[in-house]
């Protein structure tokens, strides 16, 4: 029965980033991810990390331009910090080897980005969420003697201590279906979001709320659940373009030719923020203004970006184009739309990280909600929000680790979740199969919980989430066996987003007003009188949503208007 | 829609059974990815089907696999480009497991017991110069784009899956582990050059394990051209470092351009001796080293004779090219060697030029570049 100082759950930027900050603090360490460290999803960031590295910048800045962007819902002490910390540690990385793209006089170069007062965006090409997960890869294997590995194992609860504290979790061997009780004095929730709720998204498939929903069932709060962003330019089969095709200079046209940001952002163009620009081509697409065949997309136009830098800045989105849509971006727009790519909210954590009323469980990533997204993300934020936080979770939780006992939870703990899983595998078919309701799910959600949302639509959404949610407990599967049962997890995972998905949408009826990515075409206007708020839900004895409300808190800024 | 038809490696560990094959078929546009027939078959007819993919879009590197024997990644290898190598001319995709790697399940192999063992035989972390500096190192901008050629590996096996030399050698470190060495050794950062050049050039399945086949560059779903990575790093090793490894290897690449520049092509009898004595006209056939290899290579030499696959003339008079032929391989020679730096090709910066045109930019090589 393994037993840690600090087990960290995922193993993307925030699970390896945490892991490296509580092995230095001198704790032992697991880190324990459902796939290989290197595919977790955020591998997949593309465009930059933010910081004000430059001595022309100031992180007061980054944070005024971050506070903005979440449309004064995001915590600006958390806010605060985030900015405060990203120079020193985007320094870090560099100095562990992370291959940032640099000028002429061979220091670090930044690009321009949505949202962003200044080009502080530092990259690695567009693989800048790839290069840094390596990199802190090579870490983990450098300090594998304090950090132990569990490669492809699936968490499939966390353990809540008698005294109320976390204990660890229990977690299945994918490969030889053995479980164990992994004790933990401190855990870190870094298992990444929650896109595979909905259908087209960006995210990876094994992005489905997994961390959300097992905090969720032990008590925790999940907050601004309703903060979903659409990335305004992604494929007409869901797969993104960064951001950093706008920031190099792209544009946007509609169907009639017009380069249409103008009428929205008439400073900031195809670089405001990511709500604005979603729904300006959300707005166009409605009002018969799309291009393509159905008039469903939005030409992004790259050939105005010299060929050269399109080769040396954006070489993955070149790639993207030729094969999955079959376009030479350098030579002629790529059609695309807006699609599911983020989720502001999650477990509600303090800015170290800390679960309020959990003692001992910690989140960091996209699974958490610290905030300093509020109501929008800007880009390049995200990665900075997993290892910031990544990093004062580890801490935090190493430290917490000296002061604390081992808990020792009975190995018959492990029974219950091996009888579940054991039940769905022996189960006889009956009913529809995990991926006809996921896909139910998917498309629903992107149906009536997308850019624009309603009353009428939301509450029908509500309707069939709360359907797939009971249908999801005896879906059907096929695998019969123990080694890699991947039809098994993908049963649990369809519990987890369905019950994910169901605060999603209880978090947009709630919020009658249009703020950051929340956008009700009943509410248009932001409300600060009323909703200058967060929204938290936790579950109650019977797993059932309770909404609850919390404070934002303000420090140097107050709202304004907001306009790019 | 097309129909076509997806013929799948199956293996179960826990029946006992031998590996088989299932069949199925489904409807796909041409465009639509492999990975999204797979899917399709999984969700639609049987989820036990064991296969690894998350992103779908060729970044996170799970799902290598070989389709109609080509190693790559199912989701960015379309249907329509994959039954260009169907057996039968059909719309019959193949798909199996990667090679050289053992198979746990279906089309899951274990990458832990080959490929992840052997990136960690070339120390896969930075070495770094010190002392640290405050803010960021000051490096040439053309290194970091250079090194992020490498950098931009995922990991996801499609090279080891076909490497010939791995497959005679298994203990051959590999082309994607080199590649992530060369990742390090191209970054001016690092303070190790030396010892890691050191190191892989005298490890006996390092460096000069390769055979040049080109088959990794060819499986290579992101461009790494693991070979040309490995090639640079003899290049550094043999020719700014100096090394003369244990392995010949050095100067068995050195035979090979000394006897094509006077031959104009290659004199076969010559290289052994070169190879393993020394680089010179006698100095190498008279070098215990060189008796050795013969002594031991009798046998085979003696077979190759009766089989006539060699004759003594050759071996005392090597073939020469037409005066005027020999001239022109001369003078690719007098090109490259006149060249104040050596040139190195390099995917990240051999660029397009404004109009769009490829041009045949190169890039020089890291070490010209800080020079």
């Amino acid at each position: 029965m393994p037993s840690h100082d600090v087990l960290i759950i995922g193993a993307g930027l925030a699970g390896q980033r945490a892991a490296l900050e509580a092995a230095r603090a001198g704790a032992s360490v697991a880190i324990l991810s459902k796939v290989h460290p290197v595919r977790s999803h955020s591998v997949a960031a593309a465009g930059g990390i933010n910081g004000a590295v430059k001595v022309t910048d100031s992180w007061e800045s980054h944070a005024y331009d971050t506070v903005k962007g979440s449309d004064f819902l995001g915590d600006q002490d958390a806010i605060e910090v985030m900015c405060r910390e990203a120079p020193a540690e985007i320094l870090h990385l560099e100095h562990l080897g992370v291959t940032f793209h640099r000028n002429a006089d061979g220091q670090m170069d930044a690009r321009a980005f949505g949202g962003a007062s200044e080009k502080r965006t530092f990259y690695v090409a567009d693989i800048t969420g790839q290069a840094i997960l390596h990199v802190l890869y090579e870490q983990l294997m450098k300090h594998s003697e304090q950090i132990d590995r569990y490669e492809e194992w699936f968490t499939t609860s966390l353990i809540l201590n008698e005294d109320g504290s976390c204990g660890g979790c229990i977690a299945r061997d994918i490969r030889t279906g053995r479980m164990e009780v992994f004790n933990a004095k401190s855990t870190i929730l870094a298992s990444g979001g929650a896109g595979q709720i909905f259908k087209p998204t960006t995210n990876a498939l094994i992005c489905t709320a997994d961390g959300m929903a097992q905090a969720y069932d032990i008590g925790a709060q999940l907050m601004d659940m309703e903060m979903i962003q659409y990335h305004p330019t992604c494929m007409m089969n869901g797969f993104l373009i960064t951001e950093g095709a706008r920031g190099e200079g792209a544009h946007l046209i509609n169907g009639e030719g017009e380069r249409f940001m103008g009428k929205y952002a008439p400073n900031k163009f195809e670089l405001a923020s990511r709500d604005v620009v979603s729904r300006a081509e959300q707005t166009e697409i409605n009002e018969g203004r799309g291009a393509g065949p159905d008039k469903a997309g939005i030409y992004l136009d790259v050939t105005v970006v010299p060929t050269k830098r399109i080769h040396e800045a954006l070489r993955e989105i070149v790639n993207l184009g030729k094969d999955f849509a079959g376009v030479d971006i350098t030579k002629e727009p790529i059609l695309i739309r807006p699609g599911q790519h983020y989720i502001m909210g999650g477990v509600r954590t303090n800015v170290d990280g800390e679960v309020p009323n959990l003692p001992g469980l910690y989140a960091a990533g996209e699974v958490a909600c610290v905030s300093v997204h509020g109501g929008n993300r800007l880009g390049a934020n995200s990665l900075l929000d997993t290892l910031i936080f990544g990093k004062r979770s580890g801490a935090h939780a190493a430290a917490r680790a000296s002061d604390v006992t081992m808990p020792s939870a009975p190995t018959s703990r492990i029974e219950v979740d091996a009888k579940k899983l054991a039940k769905i595998i022996s189960r006889e078919r009956t009913g529809r199969r995990v991926s006809e309701i996921k896909d139910e799910l998917g498309t629903t959600m992107n149906q009536n919980c997308a850019v624009y949302r309603t009353q009428e639509g939301l509450e029908k959404q509500l309707d069939i989430v709360q359907r797939l949610k009971e249908e999801a407990k005896t879906a059907a599967i096929d695998d019969k066996g123990t080694v890699f049962n991947q039809d098994v997890l993908g049963h649990v995972e369809l519990e987890y987003m369905t019950k994910v998905a169901e605060t999603i949408v209880i978090g947009a009826l709630e919020r009658k007003e249009s703020r950051g990515a929340q956008a009700r075409a009943d509410f248009p206007d932001r409300n600060d009188a009323d909703y200058l708020k967060h929204y938290t839900i936790t579950g109650d004895a019977e797993g059932q949503p309770v909404l609850g409300e919390a404070p934002i808190t303000f420090t140097k800024w107050e709202p304004e208007v907001r306009s790019y | 829609m097309p129909e076509y038809t997806l013929r799948i490696r199956r293996y179960n560990p826990e029946t006992g059974e031998a590996p088989y094959w299932d069949q199925y078929t489904v409807e796909l546009e041409p465009h639509e990815a492999v990975l999204t027939g797979i899917l399709a078959v999984k969700n639609r007819f049987d989820g036990s089907l064991g296969v690894r993919c998350s992103c779908r879009s060729a970044i996170c590197g799970s799902c290598g696999m070989r389709i109609n024997g080509q190693p790559g990644l199912a989701c960015n290898t379309q249907v329509g480009d994959a039954i260009k190598k169907s057996k039968d001319g059909t719309n019959l995709i193949e798909i199996e497991p990667m090679g050289n790697m053992p198979v746990i399940k279906d089309l899951i192999v274990d990458m832990d017991a080959v490929h992840w063992k052997k990136v960690g035989r070339v120390t896969p972390w930075l070495l770094a110069k010190q002392p640290v500096p405050e803010r960021e190192y000051i490096v040439p901008r053309e290194s970091m784009v250079d090194v992020t050629q490498t950098m931009a590996c995922i990991q996801c096996g499609s090279c080891v899956s076909d490497c010939l030399a791995m497959e005679a050698d298994p203990e051959f470190i590999g082309p994607a582990a080199l590649a992530k060495a060369y990742r390090f050794i191209g970054d001016p950062r690092d303070a190790q050059h030396q010892q890691r050049l050191d190191d892989l050039a005298n490890d006996k399945h390092g460096l000069y394990t390769c055979t040049h086949c080109f088959k990794c560059i060819d499986a290579c779903p992101k461009d790494v051209a693991p070979m040309s990575q490995i090639m640079r790093l003899r290049r550094l090793a043999g020719q700014d470092h100096h090394i003369e490894d244990v392995n010949n290897g050095e100067r068995h690449e050195q035979a090979f351009v000394v006897l094509i520049k006077k031959y104009g092509i290659l004199a076969e009898a010559d290289v052994v001796p070169r190879s393993y004595g020394g680089n010179g006209i006698t100095a190498g056939k008279l070098a215990p080293a060189t008796m050795q290899q013969v002594v031991s290579s009798l046998p085979f030499m003696g077979k190759a004779l009766l089989r006539g696959k060699m004759k003594v003339k050759d071996v005392l008079i090597p073939h020469r090219l037409e005066k005027s032929d020999l001239a022109e391989v001369r003078a690719i020679y007098d090109t490259v060697l006149g060249r104040e730096k050596r040139l190195e090709l390099n995917l990240y910066i051999t660029g397009y030029d404004e109009d769009g045109e490829p041009t045949t930019e190169l890039a020089s090589d890291k070490e010209g570049a800080t020079a």
